[in-house]
């Protein structure tokens, strides 16, 4: 065991884990944030999606050794109230179907957007490729990727 | 007793002071206690109280603030149910959708059937709960009128308040919610005029949504039970073994491991495979001790178990007649007589499910008595399966549904619910199960693997004389009762056992072929398969007689086909969906070099379903699917929104089924091992369109779960002969069958 400090959602946390234990599960069983999820273990279906300064990172293999000291957003941390532009658009187009896969996919989407805030139908597929859904729900999803750039134009939010 | 009646009954029994027991109140304190796991039960002011719920039947529940608290019986796996079913209760009670917040039912007889599979949901529960929301709206306007001292009939409902005569005053339904729930219901209440349905019919996102965007959606995975272990169960991986030994030495020295324990095996209908569990303070920590256990398993006749050979196997028997479950005329004569034989056979394998969310659930057993909390789509099979592993009565077993992270048919079978129950109970806490990728991918209940051999024989003119059919496959009723299982082929012949088009001579034969790998319920079942050999058979028939695939199906429909009840088959509904998507793709308009349409058509859980594809193959044999149009039946559509979601995600599962997925036995266990070896489809691999058209009916709604499904591959295999002049005979098509 070991002591690690997190800066999750902006705020600090102290957990005493294995060095070895992945981000996810120290998210999920030890912080208590499951919107979060287990797909496959292997970075294979990206449905454990977070941000790591800023860039999603799959947190099913990252050891939380090698997180420390930098900036963790999950989707806890996204918008709480749910009023960030991909959320708002997910909502408006009737998105998930099952939705589990739906946290990974909004946090691939937000940080393509913060990077490019007006996608092409081919950015946004080279983008979301790694995020699998087993639902069939891809077309929502590019649709509310380009509602969600569309509402940021409006607004003028980044 | 027709549905109200039930409703009504069941209320009476809750109403009556001599039978409210403590125990009931009770109950109505779990239910507020389960629902807490989905989330967004305690909208806006902390703890529920059950005296502040104020019960008008059992679906319906009104707060004083107006809330209104529909529970859904059903288990929301994606398909949209918690959403579709409130909506029939909602548009009768002339609620207030915004005021509406959806609670999982948790098992109870009062809310009658609730597994949920065979796309029935919406079919067999529209009657019955918009007669809920029309009773409840009844007694709210009845206690309304005896306030205002007027005639109840006098008054209107408007979003969640009953409106005065006089045109101003109004009485908001959490004002009358506790006098109406003191009033007798009426004997019947009449059902809205659809012409003045205002939810029905009209797009709405999912009620889930909202919790789901921001992380707080409650799956089963997600459940926490104060004092909870997880555990993670190392199971026999060969599909004829069993355990031989195992030391846990290493396991135990895992920081966080608290127990190592033996799962034993458990046959009839449940299929709990042996294994050995590890259970932990949390997640990595059973994980880890799992990796650190030494097992040793005793792989028995491995040999013989290979999806190869069984294909091998398979195709011999095919030869040799089977049992014969249906039949008209005389085939074997009229197979002589034709002018022209055309003979295909179609071999399909095992797939897995593989849903978003690996199988979990959580139990604690506390004597005699054992509570579960998991994503389940037959809560009373969990509880039964459940009862008989622990030797306690069913009734000691209550099952709280979560969220399910997709079911596809998997989470049908209780296993994983079992297992987690056997755990706490040898550990004495209680325990979440949490399988991983691998395990899921590694012991599912797999699509059964089928061989299908179909002739025919023309006349003159290119008209089918006979077809004869035979059916080799692996059936699901062999799982469940045992190879000596009696007419395996229930399970296995549905969609071959009605062909939609004429033919005077007619047979359909079926043979089971047994396997140990066990077998389950795949998203539209049996008809993935025999609509494959069906309608890829009929476009081989109207390749060797040298007419157009539409047109020669239109010229062949049989009109008189029909099934009983009144959700049986209609000929009229099925050629017009198959019109329909012809007309909507542009059947036979110039197309793109190299681009070909293929069609397909097929009735299944009294949905009528088309799609048209466009496809092409380049020169490597790679198929390319540019756009799929489909053309649904399913009578009136409730969510027009969910509805198109259903059937998009059905033509991607139909494409997937053709492209890529494939379970292969090697060796006596599964070769697939993760999503690296069982791709699902990605982004960048779906057509660019898919577009639904629904049929506008006034027809009672049907099942739309599983029945776009079925002519999807078929449709595709059809595109490509179109394209290259090669049929496909075998799923999932591969490039080498198309290079060269």
């Amino acid at each position: 065991m070991t002591r690690f400090e997190l800066l999750v959602n902006g705020t600090r946390h102290v957990v005493e884990v294995p060095p070895d234990m992945p981000l996810l599960w120290v998210l999920r069983d030890v912080l208590g944030l499951r919107g979060t999820k287990f797909g496959c273990g292997k970075a294979l279906c990206g449905a454990c999606t977070v941000h790591l300064s800023g860039t999603p990172v799959r947190s099913c293999v990252l050891p939380v050794s090698a997180v420390v000291g930098q900036p963790i957003t999950t989707i806890e941390g996204l918008d709480a109230a749910g009023n960030h532009p991909l959320q708002r658009a997910w909502r408006e187009l009737n998105v998930p179907q099952c939705g589990y896969c739906q946290a990974g996919q909004l946090m691939t989407a937000a940080a393509l957007l913060r990077q490019n805030p007006n996608p092409t139908d081919e950015d946004i597929i080279a983008a979301m490729a790694g995020n699998l859904c087993r639902c069939g729900t891809y077309h929502r999803i590019r649709q509310a990727i380009h509602r969600a750039a569309e509402i940021m134009r409006q607004e003028g939010t980044r | 007793m027709n549905g109200y009646e039930l409703i009504r009954e069941r209320l009476e029994a809750r109403r009556n002071p001599a039978r409210l027991s403590r125990r009931d109140f009770l109950k109505v304190g779990m239910a507020a206690t389960g629902g807490l796991l989905i989330g967004r039960l305690v909208p806006h002011s902390g703890q529920v109280h059950a005296a502040a719920l104020v019960e008008l039947n059992p679906y319906v529940q009104i707060d004083p603030d107006g809330t209104v608290r529909i529970y859904v019986p059903k288990s929301e796996m994606g398909q949209g149910v918690r959403t579709t079913l409130a909506l029939l209760i909602a548009e009768e009670l002339d609620a207030d959708w915004e005021q509406v917040r959806v609670e999982q039912a948790p098992l109870d007889p009062k809310y009658g059937n609730q597994g949920t599979g065979g796309s029935s949901s919406v079919r067999t529960r529209w009657q019955e709960l918009r007669e809920a929301g029309a009773m409840a709206r009844a007694l709210l306007v009845e206690a309304a009128a005896r306030r205002w001292n007027v005639k109840p009939s006098h008054c209107r409902t408007e979003k969640g308040r009953v409106l005065h005569p006089n045109g101003r005053d109004a009485l908001s339904y959490g004002e009358l919610a506790t006098e109406a729930a003191r009033l007798e219901p009426p004997a019947s209440v009449r059902l809205k005029d659809p012409a003045d349905f205002r939810l029905i019919g009209h797009s709405q996102s999912s009620v889930d949504i909202p919790d789901i965007v921001t992380g707080q959606a409650t799956y089963g995975i997600d459940v926490r039970v104060p004092g909870m272990l997880v555990a993670s169960v190392e199971r026999c991986p060969y599909v004829a073994g069993r355990l031989l030994r195992y030391d846990d030495t290493s396991a135990r020295q895992i920081p966080g491991v608290r127990a190592v324990v033996e799962v034993p095996a458990i046959g009839d209908d449940v299929h709990v495979r042996p294994g050995v569990a590890v259970v932990a303070e949390h997640t990595w920590a059973a994980m880890k001790g799992r990796q650190a256990l030494q097992v040793e398993w005793e792989p028995g006749d491995t040999d013989r178990h290979h999806s190869a050979a069984y294909l091998e196997q398979m195709q011999a028997l095919i030869a040799e007649p089977g049992q014969v479950v249906r039949e008209r005329g005389a085939v074997e004569e009229a197979l002589a007589q034709g002018n022209r034989r055309v003979e295909a056979t179609y071999a399909l394998p095992f797939l897995a499910h593989a849903p978003m969310e690996p199988m979990n659930a959580t139990a604690h057993v506390e004597g005699d008595r054992c509570t579960i909390w998991a994503p389940v789509q037959i809560p009373a099979w969990a509880a039964r399966a459940t009862a008989r592993a622990l030797g306690i009565p069913e009734r000691n077993v209550r099952v709280f549904i979560t969220l399910l992270g997709g079911g596809f048919g998997r989470r049908l079978n209780p296993d994983y619910a079992v297992e987690a129950a056997l755990i706490s109970k040898a550990v004495g806490a209680p325990v979440q199960v949490v399988w991983t990728r691998e395990d899921d991918l590694q012991f599912d209940f797999y699509r059964p693997m089928a061989v299908h051999r179909i002739q025919a024989a023309l006349d003159a003119d290119g008209r089918p004389l006979a077809w004869y059919h035979r059916l080799v496959s692996t059936s699901i009723r062999a799982t469940l009762q045992g190879p000596d299982a009696p007419e395996q082929h229930r399970s296995e012949i549905g969609g071959a056992d009605l062909l939609p088009y004429r033919v005077p001579n007619w047979r359909l034969e079926y043979r089971p072929f047994q396997s140990p790998l066990p077998r389950g319920w795949w998203r539209s079942v049996d008809h993935t398969h025999t609509a494959f050999a069906v309608e890829s058979f009929i476009d081989e028939l109207a390749a060797a007689a040298g007419r157009d695939p539409l047109a020669y199906r239109l010229e062949l429909f049989d009109m008189d086909a029909r099934t009983d009840g009144p959700y049986g088959y209609d000929p009229v509904r099925l050629r017009r969906v198959l019109e329909l998507a012809a007309e909507k793709a542009g059947w036979g308009r110039t197309l793109p070099e190299g681009h070909a349409l293929g069609i397909a058509c097929h009735w299944s859980f009294a949905s009528y379903a088309a799609e048209v594809v466009e496809a092409s193959v380049d020169d490597n044999g790679q198929v390319r699917v540019h756009r799929v149009v489909a053309a649904i039946d399913c009578g009136r559509v409730v969510n027009p929104s969910g509805a198109e979601a259903q059937v998009i995600g059905g033509v991607l599962d139909g494409l997937w089924t053709a492209l890529k997925a494939e379970i292969v036995l090697e060796n006596g266990r599964v070769a697939a091992t993760n999503f690296d070896t069982y791709p699902l489809l990605r982004q960048n691999e779906i057509p660019p369109v898919i577009t639904v058209h629904f049929v506008q009916s006034d027809a009672a709604p049907t099942g739309l779960g599983e029945p776009p499904v079925p002519p999807v591959a078929p449709a595709l295999a059809n595109a490509v002969y179109a394209a290259t002049g090669r049929r496909i005979r075998q799923l999932p098509i591969r490039a080498e069958m198309l290079r060269g």
